[in-house]
């Protein structure tokens, strides 16, 4: 099977991997015919992807089409059982401290404070223990935890949670970031605020995303580029690259490209497969 | 203007109807204390008028007045504090060996799939033969002194333990183990910087419940063959038919076992209150 065939569901506006924001040179993360079975289960099937450095691109597909797989495959979790992940030229064999991962539930390890699961990131740095204490009160500070540094878990609510974990993922600056549903598990209104930030923190950092969501809107708003993949077998169907100006904020929701492509993307998902 | 006043609310309304109580619904802390020393109170009347009546003989029976005489009298020779300290003694040392050697081995076998296979079916045997059926055996192999009470109270909490720590390390959520992989930890960094802090809130239960079963084979342990301690004197007591002697010391007994449960349950409670909150 070629890209050609795969995609051909896409339309007009969608294209191949490598083309819209993406620039050229070689890919940051480059995944070349990724098979994935889980017995019966076919996860993935030779699905074929490719992000540029810092680029953020979105996941988007219904439940069970193979999302988390394809990014733990990245991330170094899970291997496939066929084709290859290469990442910074490298191919993936394990997990690694260029790869960051913020789970749906955030995994704060709860016999540590909000502080203490940053400095847990930093251990794997060569830093003093005053270099470490202020480099994560100065991560924790940027999504706005200032003051809450000897919080536990337990204290804080779901989206302040989230927030350390991002925090703790961006402290030892991995050069990706791999989100699996981070904001899923948020009310509507904590998840705004969380979109607002990720959206400041990538504009800050520039560091390679790839995100994970079911939240068609929540792609549009943050991502240079929405992968749209369809399950059983899970396969990429289509790329929308997301021509919305940055910096993006609440303005972007009201440009017209924006109804547009979420209108797209969503009448992508639910198209049936063609064959 | 008096007849604009609004209707004056029902009566019914004025006397909130009490809800019946939902199946399940706990009761608040007071009434519970209230209604669990009510139980006391009764079982321990009820348990006097016997015996203050004439309804059974004292000398199979004797009443609560004279079992507290009876201990108030030991207590003041020392005997009664004499006999605690050995069965106390034996019971930290054999359980203190017990929970050392099951620690590394229960977090092995929670962590690593082969050791589970290759010892977890083992350790599932053996947990099932009766503790009390190797009292002879070990006095065969270690005489009846010290050594006898700790091998009996290591036979009957060491694997216990060694199954219960396995479960408490195998209910960390994967979750936690691939977050330390993306840290780029190493399995053993892993094991004792996740998985072992994870799981110590579930241990330190494991480790409660064996001491309670501890106290029972030492008695076991001290009722078979001794010279001293909480069994050796309900043994001997048995002998003068000294039926105030073994209700005391078994009273001492069950309050000395809910006594060590409470202060684990405590401490427990200290050093992972964050922990149990978030699960
Ligand atoms: N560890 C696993 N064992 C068995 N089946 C799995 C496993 N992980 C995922 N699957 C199956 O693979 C498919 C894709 O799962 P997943 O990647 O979690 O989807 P998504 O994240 O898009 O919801 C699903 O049908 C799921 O049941
Ligand atoms: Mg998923």
């Amino acid at each position: 099977m070629t890209d050609s065939i795969d995609r051909s569901a896409a339309p007009a506006g969608a294209a191949p991997a490598s083309g819209g924001a993406v620039s050229a040179g070689t890919p940051k993360i480059a995944i070349d015919d990724v098979t994935r079975r889980f017995g019966e289960v076919t996860a993935l099937q030779q699905v074929n992807l490719s992000v540029a450095e810092n680029e953020f691109v979105s996941l988007v597909g219904t439940s069970g089409c193979g999302k988390s797989t394809l990014l733990s495959i990245i991330a170094g979790l899970d291997a496939p059982d066929e084709g290859t992940v290469t990442v910074s030229g490298r191919g993936v064999t394990e997990p690694g401290r260029d790869r960051g991962v913020v789970f749906q539930r955030a995994t704060l390890l709860p016999w540590l404070t909000a502080q203490g699961n940053v400095e847990f990131a930093l251990r794997g740095e060569r830093l003093s223990q005053a270099e470490r204490r202020d480099a994560a009160r100065e991560v924790l500070a940027q999504v706005g935890l200032e003051g809450f540094e000897g919080a536990y878990p337990s204290e804080l609510s779901g989206g302040m949670q989230q927030r350390v974990a991002l925090a703790r993922s961006l402290s030892y600056r991995p050069d990706i970031l791999l989100m699996d549903e981070p904001f899923g598990a948020l009310d509507a209104l904590t998840r705004a605020d969380m979109q607002r930030l990720l959206i400041d923190v990538w504009e800050r950092h520039r560091i390679t995303v790839v995100f994970v969501t079911h939240d068609i809107e929540e792609a549009v708003l943050i991502s240079d580029r929405v992968v749209v993949m369809s399950p059983r077998p899970g396969r990429i169907r289509a790329e929308v690259p997301i021509a919305l100006d940055r910096p993006r904020g609440e303005h972007s929701r009201e440009a017209p490209e924006f109804r547009a492509h979420a209108h797209d993307i969503l009448a992508m998902i639910h198209e049936r497969a063609a064959q | 203007m008096a007849s604009e006043t609004p209707v004056v609310a029902s009566p019914a309304a004025a006397s909130p109807r009490r809800r019946p109580r939902r199946v399940g619904e706990r009761l608040s802390p007071r009434r519970y204390a209230a209604t669990a020393v009510a139980t006391f109170v009764v079982l321990i009347a009820v348990w006097w008028a016997a015996t203050a009546f004439g309804l059974v003989d004292p000398l199979f029976l004797p009443g609560p007045d004279a079992v507290v005489a009876k201990l108030i009298a030991q207590a003041q020779n020392g005997q009664l504090w004499s006999d605690i300290a050995v069965s106390v003694y034996r019971i930290f040392v054999g359980f203190l060996l017990a929970t050392v050697m099951a620690l590394p081995l229960g977090v092995l076998m929670g962590a690593n799939a082969h050791a589970e296979a290759a010892l977890e079916p083992l350790i599932d045997f053996v947990r099932y033969m009766p503790v009390v059926a190797f009292v002879p055996l070990t006095i065969l192999w270690v005489g009846t002194d010290d050594a006898q009470k700790f091998l009996i109270i290591w036979i009957g909490t060491f694997f216990q333990q060694v199954l219960l720590i396995a479960d408490a390390v195998r209910q960390v959520p994967v979750s936690f183990v691939q977050l330390g992989e993306t840290l780029g930890m190493g399995r053993a960094g892993i094991l004792m910087r996740i998985v072992f802090p994870s799981a110590l809130p579930r241990i330190w239960d494991a480790m409660r419940i064996c001491l309670g079963w501890a106290w029972t084979w030492l008695v076991v342990a001290e009722l078979v063959a001794a010279t001293s301690g909480m069994g050796y004197r309900i043994m001997t007591a048995q002998r003068f038919f000294a039926t105030d002697t073994i209700i005391g010391y078994v009273l001492v007994l069950g309050l000395l076992g809910l006594v060590f449960d409470q202060v684990m349950r405590a401490a427990g409670r200290r050093m992972f209150r964050h922990q149990r909150a978030a699960s």
